[in-house]
């Protein structure tokens, strides 16, 4: 696990959140979480299903819409404004559980259509790119197949190097491998260790200990709306401090 | 104890047709019943009918004919004009053939090489029957101007991607440059009024620019539907719901009667026209359903992935959500172009003699009073050959998109 540089402690978090709150209809989904996330860290986020641990990170893309609070990412702030919310995406990548790839295109027109359409890149710099990104989560040769050809694990890969090719600051992971059979998790549990050693910020909602006591800076317990506890991740799985988080350890580790 | 001889298996698996025979059609007694069945039909309506083609029928009077089918009342010197479109046509459908058709997936080549052949073959044995036209040197020309078309597309392999671009290109102005063509243009060429449109000619030109035109509007329509201005979105809904609730017909008359009233004095618009825009309105209705449908069919993480790349509201829809949505509904949309190819027979109803509309003026000639049995059948013919072409190009679309995506 690399060391975030200490230096940067006076520089601004590269995302900021500030009591957000987000209710569906009545149910009140997000609770006034606050989170602040340095350039290279990589937080990992854990909690039992419906506590709003994939809402809250969707919000940071606007792929949910938060209601009370304030979003900051690289400097901009997450309003209505549509301007504002498009560079925000073109900064912030994700990953989905269900990998979302574009199944009317092969892997090399999934990556590169992003850059080429909004970076405005040329297809040839886009294709070099994607080249390269294919080579680094380890499949160069599935260029040409459609996703549809590919296993679970290869099409997450390709979902990871189709966000990078975006060269965003941010990368959102949300469950990555929750939809993979357990051969194919480790091998896009690499990729994202290698993605971490190379200093890019994450943060990941999943199910994974041994990444997140491997990889992670911080890991976050979410329950009910809001994080109940934070830290290091010996911190967190040795001596969790709330009691919620004691419960849902003693029932993830077995 | 085991002999060295061969013992054969019995005669029906060892032929292919004996074993075709068995499985197929005596497979079981209700398969046997049914064989029997099917040969009494085959024996006493196919064959009376072919008997009667061939022999009994008096084609006279579609030969004598064959130009008012054809173009209706289009003056003959200027029937050349008609000849190019179809020529046209020809050389744009051989390239397309080896650009695309007989590249296929899954095609073993020879099966889209042995249709091929038959088509070019088509158009010089329709020249020998006696048809009524002087035209074997044209049709000839078709056939291989096809051939040249086809040539091209597969002899010059390194310049594909030019051809495929000039061939898409020459798609698009086809159906702009045809009507250039045959309507003429101030003193370049001569005028032809577009009450002398007749026939097959208007039938297939009703056709296609009802597709051509409905298809923008229907996708419009859809996305409009779904749009947040309430504006837009209702203004969508009330379309779609009025025209779908109105017969054809009553859009025809309401095109013919009402789009005058709604241009100043000095504008006369064509009767065609007005045809025109009242098929392509009553399409668009039915077809921005038909998309609508294919939308509601394309995952949410789909639009979220895109969101998330960054793409904007259309560059969403055009790269990703509409290319998905509009393949899943090919099927429907067959289906939808060849009952708009169907449906323009009703033209007779206001006045504009297509296909069905000519057969029925060439009925009412003193001389071949009595032929609608031979007249109905040859424009049955022509209306069963283009719906099925329709439909046989419908089921290539499907193929291919079912090799290269989910």
């Amino acid at each position: 696990m690399h060391e975030i540089n200490t230096n940067s402690t006076n520089t601004p978090p590269i995302i900021s959140c500030r009591d957000v709150h987000k209710w569906y209809g009545e149910f009140h989904a997000l609770r006034g979480v606050n989170l602040d996330v340095k350039k290279g860290e990589v937080v990992v986020i854990m909690g039992p299903s419906g506590s709003g641990k994939s809402t809250f990170i969707r919000t940071i893309n606007r792929l949910e819409v938060h209601q009370r609070g304030d979003i900051v990412v690289d400097g901009i702030e997450l309003t209505h404004d549509v301007r504002n919310i498009e560079k925000i995406r073109s900064e912030v990548g994700m990953v989905f559980q269900s990998f979302n790839l574009f199944p009317h295109l092969t892997v090399m027109e999934n990556i590169t259509l992003a850059p080429v359409w909004v970076r405005k890149w040329k297809k040839e710099k886009a294709e070099e790119v994607a080249t390269e990104l294919l080579q680094r989560v380890h499949i160069p040769e599935q260029a040409q197949k459609y996703p549809g050809q590919l296993s679970g694990g290869q099409q997450q890969r390709v979902a990871i190097a189709r966000a990078l090719a975006m060269q965003p600051k941010v990368m959102l992971f949300d469950e990555p491998t929750s939809a993979l059979d357990p051969e194919m998790i480790k091998e896009v549990l690499e990729a994202m260790s290698d993605l971490a050693e190379s200093g890019m910020t994450m943060i990941c909602v999943t199910h994974e200990m041994g990444f997140a006591r491997n990889v992670a800076h911080r890991v976050g317990f979410f329950d009910q709306g809001n994080i109940v506890e934070i830290g290091p991740p010996d911190q967190i799985f040795r001596n969790p401090e709330q009691a919620r988080t004691k419960q849902f350890l003693a029932q993830i580790l077995h | 104890m085991s002999s060295s001889s061969t013992v054969l298996p019995p005669p029906t698996e060892r032929y292919a047709v004996l074993r075709w025979l068995k499985q197929n059609l005596l497979g079981s007694w209700r398969d046997v019943v049914l064989t029997l069945l099917g040969i009494y039909i085959v024996v006493n309506i196919v064959v009376p009918v072919v008997r009667w083609v061939l022999t009994e029928a008096n084609w006279a009077v579609v030969t004598t004919n064959m130009r008012l089918l054809m173009v209706g009342q289009y003056p003959i010197e200027q029937v050349w004009r008609i000849w190019a479109c179809v020529l046209l046509l020809a050389l744009l459908i051989g390239l397309s053939w080896g650009l695309w058709i007989s590249k296929s997936i899954g095609d073993t080549g020879g099966r889209s090489r042995l249709v091929g052949i038959i088509l070019l073959l088509v158009p010089p044995l329709f020249a020998l029957f006696p048809n009524g036209i002087e035209s074997l040197p044209m049709l000839l020309s078709v056939s291989v101007l096809g051939l040249i078309g086809y040539l091209a597309a597969t002899v010059l392999t390194t310049q594909q991607s030019l051809l495929k671009r000039l061939t898409t290109l020459g798609w698009i102005v086809y159906i702009p440059i045809c009507y250039v063509l045959i309507r003429g243009l101030g003193d370049l060429l001569p005028v032809v009024s577009s009450n002398l449109w007749g026939g097959l000619l208007l039938t297939l030109l009703l056709t296609a620019v009802g597709i051509v035109l409905s298809f923008p509007l229907g996708v419009l329509l859809a996305l409009g539907r779904r749009s947040q201005l309430p504006v837009i979105k209702w203004f969508c809904i009330a379309y779609i719901e009025v025209i779908r609730g109105v017969p054809l017909i009553t859009v025809l008359f309401m095109a013919q009667l009402v789009l005058p009233l709604f241009l100043p004095q000095s504008i006369e618009i064509d009767r065609v026209v007005r045809a025109m825009a009242g098929i392509t309105l009553f399409s668009a209705a039915y077809l921005a359903e038909n998309v609508r449908g294919g939308l509601q069919n394309i995952p949410r993480g789909q639009y979220e992935a895109a969101e998330a790349l960054g793409l904007n509201a259309v560059q969403k829809m055009t790269l990703i959500i509409l290319p998905q949505a509009l393949r899943i509904i090919v099927p429907i949309l067959v289906g939808q172009f060849i009952s708009l190819f169907k449906d323009t027979s009703l033209v007779t109803i206001v006045s504009l003699l297509d296909l069905l509309g000519i057969a029925n003026t060439v009925l009412a000639q003193p001389n071949f009073i009595g032929t609608q049995r031979e007249v109905y059948f040859f424009i049955g013919v022509i209306y069963w050959l283009i719906s099925y072409t329709i439909s046989a190009l419908g089921k290539r679309l499907e193929l291919r998109q079912q090799m290269s995506a989910i």
